[in-house]
């Protein structure tokens, strides 16, 4: 007699096409260039980076498209010291949400250059990019940010992106 | 004000005061979810001059399978602009569910206005795929079927049962194609012969090419106004008289396909056949289906069928049975019809169904 069947793997996998849009086809190709690409919201005038191309507080589209510096501010931080599946950066490293300059919403980034312990909110960052021949549409152009060497940002000038 | 009309379901007159809906297309891959729904949410409060502060709930229906992304129904949200923060829900359905929902709330007369949109790409990855994962994930989604296939076995036994032959649905598939050349937002509308239809190759037999619906890209709103809200904001609104859905066993194998027990039993339950009804805009995405539909509904030969060409014109997914609505209260704020029945479908072989009566005064 064959044994009873107890149980069976059913894998699954679909593949998609993902569509950037309008908006982010901009910051992604902005990025391709070395630079970053924020949209202006016609009504509160918030720039947004990487934003899907509305303004998520009005509901606008934001149709003026802003140049961002290279620097910014860090506003809030963890160290990551736990290992796990597909970690491509040696432990402990920095993850930071980056406020750049002239932009009202910020972003992940990889901090570096930087000893851990000194990792502070208010840090002032600017963006490390890949060499121009590795640029792409992607944030992986962006190598990490690493201190700018300018005295930190005070707290009120970023309290309202925490 | 020229009064309410009497209501089957529910206490409080709703109306549906605006629609807007994208341009049906099949493939839309500039823009992206947010950016598709932001200029037909600007259109369903702006024809009607109002802003989202003026709705007091906000409900949409979409699926992160479409996408292929986790919470893609969040960041659609964005196409709305939700602060000051508002009550705010969202159903893994058609929008027509999602509006079902924000009728409920309005019954409860917290609230005066709400919108309802939905949005539902086919384009990003393989719909016969994604569609076979809403089937029961142990006996039936490990063997992949494609909703065209399991459409043809209902079409089929809909042949074998003796009451529909393969020139039925090209008649029907004709007929919804015809009826979409007059429809600015059909994908596909063209002026062909049941008999040159016929003569088209089977996708899957015995279902050929036209009696399948197009693959759509596109999205959908809908703003709900109760009582003399509703007629502040529209000339004859659209009263949602009586609304009801059922829901038939996920075992396809244990269904009579032939039949739509859930379709009739939401059909009684809305009052359909408590009046005479003009028009019906039914979700019938497969041409055959429309004969099940009509059978259930009890639908006389005088019902103008799916005036817009229905699903067989644009068959944007998640987004198709909230249009039969829109569709439906447009033909009502025109004075095309007086009363209008509206059906809304999901899952595989009409599985699910929604009927919603819609009448002016
Ligand atoms: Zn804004």
């Amino acid at each position: 007699m064959t044994e009873p069947v107890t149980m069976m793997a059913a894998t699954t996998r679909l593949d998609y096409v993902f569509t950037a849009g309008v908006a982010q086809s901009k910051n992604l190709h902005g990025l391709e260039e070395g630079k970053f690409i924020g949209q202006r919201c016609p009504k509160c005038k918030k720039v947004y980076t990487l934003s899907r191309g509305s303004c998520p507080v009005d509901g606008l589209p934001t149709d003026e498209i802003v140049e961002l510096p290279n620097t910014g501010t860090v506003t809030t931080y963890c160290v990551v010291n736990v290992p796990f599946a597909g970690q491509s950066i040696e432990i402990p490293y920095i993850c930071a949400q980056i406020l750049l300059d002239g932009a009202n919403l910020s972003f992940m980034g990889l901090i570096q250059e930087i000893p851990i312990d000194q990792i502070r909110m208010g840090l002032r960052v600017e963006a490390v990019w890949v060499e121009p021949d590795e640029l792409g549409p992607t944030m992986a152009s962006v190598k990490y940010f690493r201190p700018s060497g300018e005295p930190d940002a005070e707290f009120d000038s970023y309290k309202e992106y925490l | 004000m020229s009064g309410f009309p009497e209501l089957t379901s529910g206490h409080r007159p709703v109306g549906v005061v605006s629609f807007a809906q994208y341009d049906n297309v099949r493939r839309e891959d500039a823009h992206n979810e947010v950016e598709m729904l932001m200029p037909v949410v600007a259109e369903v409060f702006g024809s009607i001059g109002i802003t989202k502060d003026d709705v007091g709930f906000i409900c949409s229906g979409s699926t992160d399978y479409l996408v292929g992304g986790p919470f893609s129904f969040v960041t659609a949200l964005d196409a709305v602009g939700v602060w000051p923060p508002r009550a705010e829900s969202h159903v893994e359905m058609d929008g027509a569910w999602a509006l079902y929902e924000a009728w409920v709330l309005l019954q409860e007369g917290e609230i005066d206005a709400a919108l309802v949109y939905c949005f539902g790409r086919s384009s990003p990855g393989d719909l016969s795929e994604i569609m076979a994962l809403q089937l029961d994930p142990y006996y039936m989604a490990p063997l992949w079927p494609d909703p065209t296939s399991l459409a043809a076995l209902q079409a089929q036994a809909l042949i074998d049962s003796g009451r529909a032959s393969e020139s039925d649905f090209a008649a029907i598939a004709s007929r919804a194609r015809r009826s979409a050349l007059a429809n600015p937002k059909a994908q596909l509308a063209y002026d062909r012969s049941p008999e040159e239809l016929l003569g088209e190759d089977y996708e899957v037999a015995p279902l050929r090419r036209h009696a399948l619906p197009p693959l759509t890209d596109g999205c959908a709103a809908v703003v709900l106004a109760a009582g003399d809200r509703a007629y502040e904001l529209c000339e004859r609104p659209a009263f949602i008289t009586g609304i009801d859905h059922r829901i038939e066993t996920h075992a396809i194998g244990a269904r009579d396909l032939t039949r739509s027990p859930s379709t009739q039993l939401a059909g009684e339950k809305a009052g359909v056949a408590t009046k005479k009804v003009d028009q019906a805009e039914l979700h019938a995405p497969y041409a055959h289906q429309e004969m099940i539909l009509v059978d259930a509904l009890n639908l006389s030969d005088d019902v103008a069928l799916s005036p817009s060409g229905g699903a067989l014109a644009a068959n944007p997914m998640m987004s198709a049975g909230l249009i039969r609505i829109g569709e439906s209260a447009r033909a009502i704020w025109s004075g095309q019809a007086d009363r209008a029945v509206a059906h809304a479908t999901s899952g595989p072989c009409l599985q699910q169904n929604l009927v919603c009566v819609l009448e002016g005064v």
